[in-house]
């Protein structure tokens, strides 16, 4: 890790940075679709029509691109809550239990509220969402604040209750007539806007502006410092009079609000209604994403994308090869494997 | 509430709690080696679709037993390749075996789903078998549940009395020190992962082919997560984990008995129990050292040069 102030050297830096990313990433692509093509060689497909299908139907036009964007929105926001946190040292494996808290309050606000107007409401529902998930947080801050239980530990139990107490209230209390695991419908007023005729909805803006904000914030502020400085050496920043415990708390906190906004972006934007068990692994994805990144913005904005369009491709293989849909995993999986096993096949110039 | 109730409540926490408690020997093991496995839940899938499909094809459940505990232990050498030999981040390479496991069980047991399967044979204790018919029935179990309890007393021997366990308990708190003691830490730390997948995987086949009978997607329900809260419930220690896991599955059998007696309490509430229990005995060790968790436990060995 380079520690230069110099400039010049920090932005020739992060151009080797991007370059290894390059590589890792063409590495991750045909690596992992050699060997994802021979499982669907396997099962009696032809390897190339399937990959021309997923590609085609992800990249190939506006509508499949956009249904890659829209997919990459819970992901990038989820991403960002464990990215920031990680600037202090703190390991955030709960996005998971946090987006679905952020949908669970969320949802509260839309159902009960549901005759106030757009304007009043999404940015309620927003507040809601935020604090939801930064109310999941908080128990694991708080405990890792008083040194009583790491963090890692607690958020990823909470993961496992919060959809449980998601299930709870809906089955209990905000089912719809028809159905017992969904609520009813969410009113006109409490949708996201999305753009034109797509699905792209304003959670995947929020997104980008939120991964701004983020560089910026850390670069620019005080406050940026001084979390760098956490993250450097924790005590020497307590002795310099750095707050850490406020900054453990604070921090776990803002990034449980992200994940609980990636939650009420998904009942308020994709779905429109609150699903039990409606997300499988978008926290954990997150937590993924950022990890393969580097907690860098641009890393993290390219990495969804790349894991949007092999999940989206999926639901095309589901239709042509007659596979289910959650073998699209496999794909995904060996990406995953080829970056954490850091084999690059297209070495650029060596970083260290 | 009849006793015949309360006995058949109590018989089905035993089928669920024995899967439980292979499971989390299994990750036991695992973490006792210093490596924190969250791709449980993708072995138990691979393993449970195994088990079913090998079941299936074959007729016989001993062979979907087998092949389970296998395909238990291979999948958790990908676990092993890569966070020993290549040094990737335990959490995140865990996560990317959990998506692994549901991607692969899902295409090894598509053909499978819903099918009914003739599962492991169920048989009474000789003591028991005198009792009239209707009780005799709820005291027939299979053989892995008779010997759950004994497999966690042979996890405890084997990491507590042998010079193998040692081994294992001695890298998991210091890699560099064991190496000093002539050990190889890479070595006994795939060989943890080896049989904690093995044990996994006779978890998984419990579940399928002796409880639940046939194979659905995702059908493990949360489960790995379970097994994980609960090595932590049970300090690392094999023979608390069989009060962990009766009492994580009693929990099922207690909300069942409580709404036969007429108290109304949501079973979705419930299922969080096992979690906040597991945090709270947390808080209430706080940083007390004699029950930490192994020192390096996630830590990447980096070889001493």
């Amino acid at each position: 890790m380079s520690t230069s102030a110099e400039s010049g050297r920090r932005s020739s830096v992060i151009i080797q940075m991007l370059s290894g990313t390059v590589g890792r990433y063409l590495s991750m692509l045909v690596i992992a679709l050699l060997l994802f093509g021979i499982i669907i060689l396997i099962s009696g497909r032809n390897p190339i029509t399937s990959y021309r299908e997923l590609f085609g139907s992800t990249l190939g036009s506006w509508r499949g691109f956009s249904e890659v964007l829209v997919a990459m929105t819970p992901m990038v926001l989820t991403a960002l809550a464990v990215a920031l946190p990680a600037r202090i040292g703190l390991i955030n494996v709960g996005g998971e239990g946090q987006l679905y808290m952020g949908a669970c309050a969320a949802t509260w606000g839309a159902l009960t509220f549901s005759a106030a107007p757009a304007w009043l409401l999404l940015p309620l529902m927003i507040v809601l969402g935020m604090l939801g998930g930064a109310l999941w947080a908080l128990i694991p801050g708080l405990l890792r604040a008083m040194g009583l239980v790491n963090e890692t530990i607690t958020t990823l139990l909470l993961n496992a209750v919060a959809p449980l107490l998601v299930a709870y209230f809906v089955f209990g209390f905000w089912h719809s007539p028809m159905d017992t695991n969904r609520t009813p419908n969410f009113v006109e007023a409490a949708r996201l806007p999305t753009l034109a005729d797509t699905r792209i909805d304003l959670g995947l803006l929020i997104g980008i502006f939120l991964l701004a904000a983020f560089w910026l914030f850390m670069r620019y502020t005080r406050w940026g410092l001084e979390m760098r400085a956490i993250g450097g050496n924790p005590e020497a920043a307590q002795r310099n009079g750095v707050p850490v415990k406020l900054y453990i708390v604070i921090v776990l906190c803002a990034g449980g609000a992200i994940a609980g906004l990636a939650g009420m972006a998904q009942v308020s934007g994709y779905y429109g209604v609150l699903l039990t068990g409606f997300s499988r692994g978008a926290g954990f994805l997150g937590f993924l994403i950022s990890w393969l990144s580097f907690g860098n913005p641009v890393s993290i904005l390219l990495t969804s994308f790349l894991v949007a369009v092999i999940l989206t491709g999926g639901s095309m293989l589901q239709l042509t090869t007659a596979l289910p849909y959650a073998v699209i995993n496999i794909l995904l999986a060996m990406a995953l494997f080829v970056v954490l096993s850091g084999i690059n096949i297209f070495p650029g110039r060596r970083t260290t | 509430m009849t006793a015949l109730a309360i006995l058949g409540v109590l018989s089905s926490a035993l089928f669920s709690g024995a899967s439980l408690l292979y499971a989390t020997l299994g990750e036991t093991i695992n973490q006792r080696a210093g490596i924190v496995n969250l791709g449980l839940e993708g072995v138990l899938l691979i393993s449970g679709a195994t088990a079913v499909a090998v079941t299936s094809l074959t007729g016989n459940p001993y062979f979907g037993i087998l092949a389970a505990v296998l395909a238990g232990g291979l999948t958790n050498i990908i676990m092993a390749f890569l966070v020993v030999t290549r040094k990737g981040n335990q959490l995140a390479s865990g996560l990317a075996l959990m998506f692994f496991g549901f991607g692969v069980s899902a295409l090894i047991g598509r053909a499978f789903v819903g099918l009914r399967i003739d599962g492991l044979p169920r048989f009474a204790l000789p003591g028991l078998a005198n009792l009239p018919p209707r009780y005799s029935s709820l005291f027939q179990f299979d053989m892995l549940i008779y010997l759950a309890i004994p497999a966690a007393v042979f996890v405890w021997w084997l990491l507590f009395r042998t010079r193998w366990g040692l081994g294992v308990r001695a890298v998991g708190e210091n890699a560099d020190t064991a190496f000093a003691a002539g050990r190889n830490p890479n070595l006994v730390k795939y060989q943890a992962l080896f049989a904690g997948g093995l044990l996994a995987g006779l978890g998984a086949a419990h579940l399928t082919i002796a409880y639940v009978l046939n194979w659905s997607e995702f059908m493990t329900g949360g489960r790995g997560f379970i097994a994980i809260a609960l090595v932590i419930f049970s300090k690392w220690n094999p023979i608390r984990a069989i009060a962990g896991a009766l009492l994580f599955s009693g929990a099922v059998a207690f909300q069942l008995l409580l709404q036969a007696s007429g108290v109304e309490i949501s079973p979705f509430l419930l299922d969080t129990l096992p979690y906040l229990l597991t945090i709270l005995v947390l808080m209430l060790w706080g940083g007390s050292r004699k029950y930490a968790a192994p020192a390096s436990l996630g830590r990447v060995y980096m070889g001493t040069e």
